[in-house]
C-alpha cells in the first residue's frame, strides 16, 4: 500500500478532481416466536437476531474508476439463503473508459439486448446477484456501433471459483443504430437499430448418473452450450416495434430433468404512444429457455440470461398474492396496455383531469407432443418432446385483467382505484404436483385515496379486498399513512384472513411502521407480522415465510 | 484478487489523504450510456440545461411512490418550467420486463419530462442510488446540491423552492 503514496503525493494536482461515491444499507430484524403462524424456537433455531448490510463505495478519477462492496449477512435474514452466512467483499472493480474503450476488470453487470441470452445484475432485496468476475470490454469503433465482450465466471453465494466449479461464461454482443452510422438516415423519420448476440458457457464434460423411471441412467453432459440470436427496434414516429428472438443448443439440466432437447425464445412488443395516449402489445414465447452456469442448480443462482414475466407487476399487498413468475420450460403469452389521459378542463377530465389504465396478460402452456410412442413427454436422457413454434398449449398458467382509475378531487383530494380478476395455477407456478391445489380464481378491489391536509402533512388510505373460494379464501387490508414532509412518516396497516375455511387460521397481519428521511438517509422501523408469500422483483421471485418481529431498516448514499 | 482489493483501497486511502471538501459531491455527472423512450441511444453526459437547475427523479412503472411523486409535479409542471427554467428528467430504471410499459404509462400520464431508460441500472448504480424514489437536484454548472430519497405529499414544495433559490444565486446546504 505505501508505494502508492509517492505516486499520490506527485498527482496532488490530478487528484483534485477525484470524487468518492457510496451508499449503504442495513436491515436487521427481531424475531419473536408465534405460535399462531407456526413461529416456534425451533425454527428461529435460537438466531432471533439476524442482519443483511452492505456498503458499496466508488472513487473516480476522469476516465478511471474503481469500487468494491462489502456485505455482512450475520446470519442472513429469514427467507434469504443460509449460504449467504458471511461477511466478504464478493464485487469489487477497476475500470476505464474514453469516448472509443471501456475496460472493467473485476465484478461487472452487464446485459445484451432484452437479456434473453445474457443479463447480469443484482437485486438486493431478493438477496440475488449473479455477477461475472473476470473482464469486459465495450468498444465504440464508429458512430452508431458498439460492440460488447465479456468473460468470466458467476458470483454464487461465497463459493470461491476453482477446478471448474461451475462454467466460465463468454460473451460477445454487437449493437447497430443505423441513423448514426449513415448520414442520409440522420434525420430521417425512421430510426432502427439492429443487434446480434453470442454467448457459451463451459461446464467441465461429465458423465451424471440420473435415476429415471426406476432406472439409473448414465448421461454425458455438453461441455460448451451456447446461446445466440438477434434483435431490432424500429421506430416511426409515435409506433414502436421491438423483437428479439434466441435459439440454444442442447442443455440438460435438473431444471429440465435433463433433456436434450434444444431451445427457443422469441419476444416482441408493440406500442404506440402520444401524449394523452399509451398502447403496448407483447408476447413471449420461451421453449425449454433456462440458461445456467451450473446446470445442477435449481434455484435462482447461477443464471446467465433473464427471462422476465410479461405481466403486471403489482405493489399493493393483496394484489400481489398471487404473482406469476416465468416458467423456463415453457410458456406462451400475451399482455396488452392502454392508458388514457383526460386533460383537466376537458369532458371526461373535469376540472383536474383523469388517467384510466388498462391492462390484459395471459399466459400458457407450450404445445408439447410426445417423440414417439414409447418416450414420455419431457423423458430424461431424450430431447423430451417435439414442439412446433409458437404452439400454444391447454394449460392456463395465469391470467390478468386489470384496471386502475386516478382521479384528482379539488386541489386536496386524490385517489386511485383498481379492480383485478386474476387466475394463478398454484401447482405450475409454485412446482406442486398437478391436482395438489389447483387453480385459484380471485377477484380483489382497492381504493387508495390521499389527503393534503395542509402542504407538508398528509394522510393516506388503502382500502383492499381479496375474495376466492380457493385457497386461503378472503382477505381485506387497510392502511393508514400519516407522512411530514420532507422527514416523516407514521403507518399501521393490518391483511385479515378472514374468509379462510380453518377459523384458527382467520389471522391479523398487522404492521406498525415510522420512519424518518434526511436527504438521502432514511431510518425505518417496523414491528409486526408478515405474511408468508412470493416476492417478486422484475423476473425473479423468492419465497418468504411467515415472520413475526421488528425490523430496522437503514439506507444512505453520498 | 487480493492485490486487487489492496490497490483499490490504497486508492481510497491516498484520496483521503488528499481530499477536498467537495470531494464527495457530483461534480459532474458519471458518464454513462441509456435510452430514449424510442429505444435510441442516450448518453448522460448529454442530460444538460443551458445553465438553469436540472432535476433527476429514479423511479419505475411499479413504483407507485415514484408516480405519486411525478403525477404531483406533473400538476405543477409547467409553471415551474415557465417560472424558474428548470427541466426535469425521470429515469425509469424499469427492466426488460416493464421498461416497454414506460412510454404508455409516461404519455397516458400526460407527463411532459424527458424520459430516459437504464433498464440494467447502470446510471442507477453510478449515482449510488438505493431504494426509490430518489431524486437529485442539479445547479446550473451541473453539479449535484441537494438528494433526497423517499416521497412525501409536499416534498415537491421544497424541491421547486430550492430551485428558485439556486436562481438567485443562493447555496443550498
Amino acid at each position: 500500500m505505501l508505494f502508492m503514496f509517492p505516486v499520490a503525493a506527485r498527482s496532488q494536482d490530478i487528484l483534485k478532481g477525484s470524487e468518492i461515491h457510496g451508499n449503504f444499507q442495513a436491515d436487521a430484524s427481531y424475531y419473536l416466536t408465534d405460535p399462531k403462524t407456526g413461529i416456534n424456537d425451533s425454527t428461529l433455531a435460537g438466531k432471533l437476531i439476524r442482519m443483511n448490510g452492505f456498503t458499496e463505495v466508488g472513487y473516480t478519477l476522469g476516465n478511471f474508476t474503481a469500487g468494491l462492496r462489502f456485505e455482512a449477512y450475520l446470519p442472513p435474514l429469514v427467507g434469504y439463503d443460509e449460504k449467504y452466512n458471511g461477511v466478504g467483499a464478493p464485487y469489487w472493480y477497476v475500470n476505464y473508459k474514453n469516448d472509443f474503450i471501456d475496460i472493467t476488470a473485476g465484478n461487472f453487470y452487464e446485459q445484451f439486448g432484452y437479456g434473453m441470452m445474457f443479463r447480469t445484475y443484482q437485486e438486493w432485496t431478493l438477496g440475488f446477484d449473479n455477477s461475472l468476475r473476470g473482464l469486459r470490454i465495450k468498444v465504440m469503433p464508429y458512430k452508431g456501433i458498439t460492440l460488447k465482450g465479456v468473460y468470466g465466471v458467476q458470483r454464487y453465494y461465497w463459493e470461491p471459483y476453482k477446478d471448474y466449479n461451475r462454467g466460465i461464461v463468454k460473451g460477445f454482443d454487437a449493437d447497430f443504430y443505423l441513423n448514426d452510422m449513415f448520414n442520409a438516415l440522420n434525420d430521417g423519420k425512421v430510426k432502427l437499430t439492429l443487434g446480434g448476440t453470442f454467448v457459451s458457457d463451459y461446464q467441465e464434460g461429465e458423465t451424471k448418473d440420473i435415476p429415471s423411471g426406476g432406472k439409473i441412467l448414465e448421461l454425458t453432459m455438453p461441455q460448451n452450450v451456447a446461446n445466440y440470436g438477434g434483435r431490432f427496434n424500429l421506430n416511426i414516429g409515435d409506433f414502436n416495434w421491438f423483437s428479439e428472438y434466441a435459439h440454444k443448443i442442447n442443455d440438460p439440466s435438473a431444471l429440465n430433468n435433463y433433456i436434450y432437447k434444444e431451445g427457443d425464445g422469441l419476444f416482441t412488443n408493440f406500442s404506440y404512444s402520444r401524449t394523452g395516449l399509451g398502447f403496448s402489445l407483447m408476447s413471449k414465447w420461451i421453449d425449454n429457455m433456462s440458461y445456467k452456469s451450473d446446470r445442477s442448480v435449481t434455484n435462482n443462482m447461477l443464471s446467465i440470461n433473464y427471462l422476465p414475466a410479461i405481466t403486471k407487476e403489482h405493489s399493493y399487498a393483496l394484489a400481489s398474492m398471487y404473482p406469476y413468475s416465468t416458467q423456463p420450460n415453457g410458456e406462451v403469452g400475451i399482455s396488452g396496455t392502454v392508458t388514457l389521459h383526460f386533460k383537466k378542463n376537458s369532458p371526461l377530465g373535469g376540472k383536474t383531469g383523469l388517467s384510466i389504465a388498462w391492462n390484459f396478460s395471459q399466459v400458457n402452456s407450450i404445445k408439447r407432443t410426445p417423440l414417439n410412442d414409447t418416450t414420455y413427454i419431457g423423458q430424461t436422457g431424450t430431447d423430451g418432446y417435439a414442439s412446433t413454434f409458437y404452439g400454444v398449449g391447454d394449460e392456463v398458467y395465469y391470467q390478468d385483467a386489470n384496471i386502475e382509475v386516478s382521479k384528482k378531487f379539488g386541489k386536496k383530494w386524490k385517489g386511485i382505484f383498481t379492480y383485478l380478476y386474476q387466475t394463478y395455477n398454484k401447482d405450475v407456478i409454485e412446482s406442486h404436483a398437478p391436482g395438489e391445489y389447483g387453480t385459484i380464481y380471485s377477484q380483489i378491489g382497492i381504493a387508495d385515496i390521499t389527503w393534503n391536509i395542509t402542504k407538508k402533512h398528509s394522510l393516506r388510505w388503502e382500502v383492499q379486498g381479496l375474495w376466492t373460494k380457493q385457497d386461503k379464501g378472503n382477505w381485506v387490508a387497510g392502511l393508514v399513512e400519516f407522512t411530514i414532509s420532507p422527514a416523516w412518516f407514521f403507518s399501521v396497516m393490518d391483511q385479515y384472513n378472514y374468509g379462510n375455511d380453518i377459523a384458527s387460521q382467520r389471522l391479523n397481519y398487522y404492521l406498525v411502521s415510522a420512519g424518518y428521511t434526511n436527504h438521502a438517509t432514511r431510518i425505518a422501523l417496523s414491528y409486526g407480522r408478515q405474511r408468508e408469500g412470493i416476492i417478486c422483483v422484475g423476473g425473479v421471485c423468492r419465497y418468504v415465510p411467515a415472520t413475526n418481529g421488528m425490523t430496522l431498516t437503514v439506507t444512505t448514499s453520498f | 484478487m487480493k492485490i486487487f482489493q489492496i490497490l483499490i483501497l490504497s486508492f481510497f486511502i491516498t484520496s483521503f489523504t488528499f481530499a477536498q471538501e467537495n470531494v464527495f459531491t457530483f461534480n459532474k455527472l458519471p458518464s454513462v450510456k441509456m435510452k430514449t423512450m424510442k429505444g435510441l441511444p442516450f448518453s448522460s453526459d448529454s442530460i444538460v440545461n443551458n445553465g438553469k437547475p436540472i432535476i433527476i427523479s429514479f423511479w419505475a412503472t411499479w413504483c407507485k411512490p415514484c408516480i405519486r411523486e411525478l403525477t404531483a409535479i406533473s400538476d405543477v409542471y409547467d409553471e415551474w418550467v415557465e417560472d424558474t427554467g428548470v427541466k426535469l428528467y425521470a429515469v425509469a430504471v424499469d427492466d426488460s420486463r416493464s421498461m416497454t410499459l414506460v412510454a404508455p404509462l409516461v404519455n397516458g400520464k400526460g407527463w411532459e419530462y424527458t424520459v430516459l431508460l437504464d433498464p440494467n441500472s447502470d446510471f442507477k448504480r453510478a449515482m449510488k442510488v438505493g431504494p426509490i424514489p430518489h431524486t437529485f437536484l442539479l445547479d446550473g454548472k451541473g453539479k449535484v446540491v441537494y438528494q433526497h430519497t423517499s416521497f412525501a405529499e409536499g416534498d415537491e414544495l421544497s424541491l421547486i423552492d430550492m430551485v428558485r433559490r439556486l436562481n438567485r444565486g443562493e447555496e443550498i446546504k
